[in-house]
Parts: C-alpha cells; structure tokens; sequence
C-alpha cells in the first residue's frame, strides 16, 4: 500500500531531495553548502550578503559546467545510476497523461521491474513500456533495482503485442543494470525471454521509440529496445557489460572499472559516432536530477519529434526501415573470397 | 617435411593449427570426464563423445560441420567477412593482437563457419561455432555471417541449422556486439515470413548473449547432453544470490526439465535426427544412404 502511496508523488520526492553529489562532484558540493549556509545567516542578519551569495551561485554554475565538460565515461556511468535520477514513473507523471498501469505476464507472475500500460502522449493514446528502479531501500528491493525477470519481458512483449492490435505508437525506457541473474530467472528461461522480445520486435507493426534514460545493461536494456529509433539521454550509458564486469573479467581487478568504461565506448557521444543510436537528448546542467521538470520537457520534445518521422510510414515500409537498420549494425571488413 | 615427421602416422599431425584445439592432439586422449585413456581414432569414429561415459567432448567448427554434413557438394559462406578493431580495444592487451593468436590457433577469421551442404541429400546451410576462437564470442562478424547464412536459406528456400558453442557477447567490440543479438534475430524473421525451418542446437557451453538471442527460438530447440545453458554464467548467479546452486543447475536435462529446451541428441544421432526433423517439417525426401 505503501508503494503504491509513493507511486503516484515520485515528482514531489525528487524535489525535496538535497542534491546529492557525486565523488568528483565534490567541490561543487562544498559550494553549494557554503551558499546554503550563507542563506541560512542571511535570514536574520542586519548586513545585506546577497551579492555574495550571487557570486557564489554564479561561481557554483561555472565550476560546474567545468567538471561537466571533462566527464569521463565512469563518471557518466554514476551521473547515470546517480540515486536521484529520475526513473520512468518520474517521465510519465511529467510528459503522459491518463496513464492506465497494465500488469502481469498471464502466466506467472507480475514484474515490477518493468513497468507497462497505455497513456496519452498530447492526447494521443500510445503504450510504454520500461524498466523501473527504487528511490528507497524498500522500493529497490520491490522493483528489483530494476533488473527484469523473464516475466518482465514477457509482460512487456505482451503489451507490446496489444499495442500492434490497437496501432498504438510504443514507447519504451531503458533504465537497468541488466536483466536478473537468478536461479529463478534461469529456471523460467530468462534466454528465452529476451531472445524472444528481440525476434518479435523486429517484425511487431507499429513504430518502436526507445530512449535510454539511465543505465542500458546490456542484454537486459536490448530486450525492449529494438525498433524504429534510439535515443539517449546525454548521460545515459548503454554498453554490453558494465564496466565493472568487463573489469573483472578481462583485467581481473575492479580497479581498472574506470579504464574498461573507457575502452567499452559507453557513452552518449562514442554510440552516435559508431551510429548505435540516433539522437542524443542534451540533459540540464549537472545531469538529469538537478532539473527533472526541464528534463522531462527536453525528453518530451524528442519523442514528439522522432514519431513525427515515422509516423506517415506504411507498416510495409516501417518494418523495411526498421529490418535495414537493424541489417546495418556491425564494422567488419569485406574481402574477396578466396 | 623432415624423415621423423614422415614416419609418424597421419593420425598425430603436430601442425600449428590444431595445437590448441579443444581436443588435445596425440595418439592417446584422455577423456575429460571419466578420465579413461581412448585411442584417438576411436574417438574421432566415435564423433568425439567418450565410448566409456557418453561424455560429450567440444569440438572445432569444421570438425562439427565435417561430421553433421554429406561429404559432397559443400562450399563456404560469408568467410569474405572478417574483422576490425573499431574501438582499439585493449585491455591487458589489444584486441588486434588477441584477433591474430586466435587466428593463428585455431585457423579461423572468426568464431562462426557457415556451409552450404546436404544432410542425407536434403539441401541446406549449416553453421557453427568456432568456441576456441575468443570463447565463441559474438561480434560484428559472426553477426554478419549468421545473416548471410539466414539470406542464403531464404533465397535458395533451405532450411538453417546452427550449432551453438559460445560465452556470449564480444567485449572487445563494446555495443557492436551487443547489436548482433538484435541483428541475427531480425534475420531469422525473414527466414520465418518464408516458412523456412531453424533449428538450433545448442552444445557446450551456450551462454550470455548469444543464448539471449536466437539460440532459444529455434522452431526445434536441440541441446547435446551435459551441455552448459544459461544467461548469466553460474558464477555470476552465486555471488548475486548467494546459495549454492543445484545439482545439475543450467546444463541440457534441467532445461529439458522446465521445458526450455525440445530434445537433448547424442551426437551420433544428430544426423538422424535432424534428418529426421528436417524432412517432416518441410516434407522432403532425404536420403539415407
């Protein structure tokens, strides 16, 4: 009851959130307590200091915009998980209206990892489908820290199955460390289930948005982004393994996390450049939950756009475009036959 | 080739190619199961599965495919595809040089060989993968050559049979790789529109993104006994939920168990059976011989 309670205000929770700052964040973070402290004195002191508290903001903004523009990929990688990133249920509060939660498999069970129903989009009647993290300890353990089980994905291919009969426009949000590895996830053919998605999507006939919010884990991302368009917000990563993992396996240390997240090409400017997605998002200064109503718009404005280029396609020629795109993925070198 | 290396019988060729192979060269193999000591030739007539314990020993692409299709009539598809450091991947070394030792082992430009043939006179293309050409891994390659393999089924209207043996997605090629999931099973659905017929068998070990992709929607889903099946590798799940996994957890009788998998086939069946598979689905005549 609790979670549903928390559920319909995750808006008024980010906002009377401090902003919480990041390890290389830490000068703007001792800034911004300094201006906070200086507010504090100001309240009931005789000498005016709100020049200096101008100067601090505007020093706090610059400062900013410096470490922003340096970012290396592990520091995108937190702003990406960053704990007050805003999740789907956040986007859909601020962008979509009417939303009508849809639930459960119809064979197992329901996953809250993925979340799923239909919504208006500027009065349009569309479908989303996307993963969901927890803001509080309890939330991330109902919602799985967001990775899906195998009837997440089928609960998702079912909606997306109910949206191809009704041509509704799907809208997917990728936002997970990965897909579940579980022994009941493994029992219930969590292979399968991806598998599955990836196969369906690639034929289902109506348009397919999908935008990486925060983390795209890798096989676990994949399963609900095939389709017409990626796009991706500035700090968002989507990579094959997270950089930890690849660590892990291929240096055999954690402390090489921030080298793998380099090398793997992780980020929103390294995929554009390889052509994996289509569209980056540009996010407020200081990443996504310093600003999420600016955000949502930024977002909102997007989708609107990216349909708006799919939408006078045929079926026929939707999924001729989508086949070729998907054709398209792969560098390699061709050479003659021996 | 020098007086000693004639001498030796053909049978223990101590050429570079194959010093590396999943079976280890020599007269004497021991099985790696129940540890018994078998002749060589034995096991190779035996399609490399242990005549003592049913042990199912890994096998190189090209010795799977020599095995599973007719002698006659073969030629390769998709090998004009090969592969480029794009992200000048290095870890504690470069993925150009690992590309070139793997190259060197196992004779390979990559981990996925595809052949056109026939199974007891029924046409069709055949895949496998190389599983000691970087793990079997799954990159822009081996993404490609599945597609070409699927585009030749449907322009010639054969049937596609793979043979998996891979731990999943290639790292060395970052998110490339990760699109070759998407990639092989959008080809598959073409293959499907034309009512063409997949198959996929999985064998030791099929992990990680390439069982999440088009391994598990074969219309008949095979797996050889004792092979290891899954998403997330076992270690992974133990350090995620930490108890100790089941007996048996993940390999071929489990999946078959909770219905994730058609059939487990011994290797000598293979051919039979898909033969078997094959004719009945598409209502052809094989021969047998």
């Amino acid at each position: 009851m609790h979670l549903y309670l928390f559920r319909l205000q995750p808006q008024s929770l980010i906002y009377c959130m401090k902003t919480v700052f990041l390890e290389f964040e830490q000068p703007i973070g001792e800034l911004e307590a300094k201006i906070e402290e200086l507010r504090f004195v100001q309240e009931d002191s005789a000498v005016d200091i709100s020049q200096e508290i101008d100067r601090l903001k505007k020093k706090s903004v610059t400062l900013t915009k410096d470490i922003y523009a340096g970012l290396k990929a592990w520091q995108i990688a937190q702003v990406a998980r960053h704990s007050q990133r805003p999740y789907l249920l956040d986007y859909i509060e601020a962008i979509f209206t009417d939303f009508e939660e849809l639930h459960g498999d119809r064979a197992f069970a329901d996953d809250p990892a993925i979340v799923g129903g239909m919504a208006r989009f500027g009065g349009r009647p569309v479908m989303i489908i996307g993963h969901q993290k927890g803001r509080d300890t309890k939330d991330r353990i109902y919602r799985n820290f967001g990775q899906a089980r195998p009837e997440g994905y089928r609960k998702a291919l079912r909606l997306m199955r109910l949206a191809e009969k009704f041509s509704l426009p799907i809208f997917t949000f990728i936002d997970t460390p990965g897909a579940y590895p579980g022994i009941d996830a493994e029992e219930r053919s969590q292979s399968e289930a991806i598998g599955r998605n990836l196969y369906e999507m690639a034929a289902l006939k109506t348009p397919i948005i999908s935008t990486i919010i925060g983390e795209g884990g890798s096989g676990g991302a994949l399963a609900i982004a095939v389709g017409d368009a990626t796009l991706i917000l500035q700090y968002s990563i989507y990579s094959v393994i997270s950089p930890e993992g690849c660590a892990a396996i291929l240096w055999k240390t954690a402390d090489k996390t921030s080298e793998a997240a380099e090398t793997l090409g992780i980020t929103a400017t390294r995929l554009k450049a390889l052509g994996l997605v289509d569209k980056i998002i540009p996010e407020p200064l200081g990443g996504a939950h310093r600003d999420p109503q600016t955000m949502a718009q930024s977002l909102r404005r997007a989708l609107q756009d990216t349909l708006k280029q799919i939408d006078g396609l045929s079926v026929d020629e939707l999924l001729a475009r989508r086949f070729d795109r998907l054709m398209g993925y792969g560098k390699f070198k061709e050479t003659e036959p021996n | 080739m020098s007086w000693f290396k004639k001498l030796l019988p053909p049978r223990i060729k101590r050429d570079k190619h194959n010093s590396k192979g999943s079976v280890p060269e020599g007269l004497w193999v021991k099985c790696g199961s129940c540890e018994a000591v078998l002749y060589r030739s034995d096991l190779e007539s035996n399609f490399h599965v242990c005549p003592k314990c049913n042990h199912h020993i890994r096998v190189n692409s090209r010795t799977r495919l020599d095995g599973f299709l007719d002698p006659e009539g073969r030629f390769e598809i998709g090998s004009e595809v090969t592969p480029v450091d794009t992200l000048k991947f290095k870890d504690s070394r470069r993925y150009s040089e690992r590309l070139e030792e793997a190259t060197q082992n196992t004779g390979e430009t990559d981990a996925l060989v595809v052949v056109q043939g026939t199974l007891n006179g029924l046409p069709l293309v055949a895949a496998a993968f190389e599983f000691d050409f970087m793990g079997g891994s799954m990159g822009s390659v081996v993404g490609e050559r599945f597609v070409r393999a699927v585009e030749a089924a449907v322009d010639q209207k054969l049937p596609f049979v793979c043979f998996l043996a891979s731990g999943g997605a290639r790292m060395q090629e970052g998110l490339l790789s990760l699109m070759q999931m998407a990639k092989t099973c959008a080809a598959l659905t073409h293959l499907s529109a034309a009512r063409l017929p997949f198959i996929s068998v999985l064998t030791d070990p099929t992990m990680g993104g390439v069982s999440a992709s088009f391994a598990m929607i074969g219309d008949v889903v095979i797996a050889e006994p004792n092979a290891l099946i899954g998403f997330a590798g076992p270690r992974v799940i133990e350090q995620t939920v930490r108890e100790v996994l089941p007996e048996g957890f993940q390999r071929s009788e489990f999946l078959l168990q909770k219905g994730a998998i058609d059939m487990i086939v011994d290797r000598r069946m293979m051919r039979e059976r898909i033969t078997n598979l094959l004719s009945q689905l598409t209502q052809a005549e094989a021969i047998v011989a």
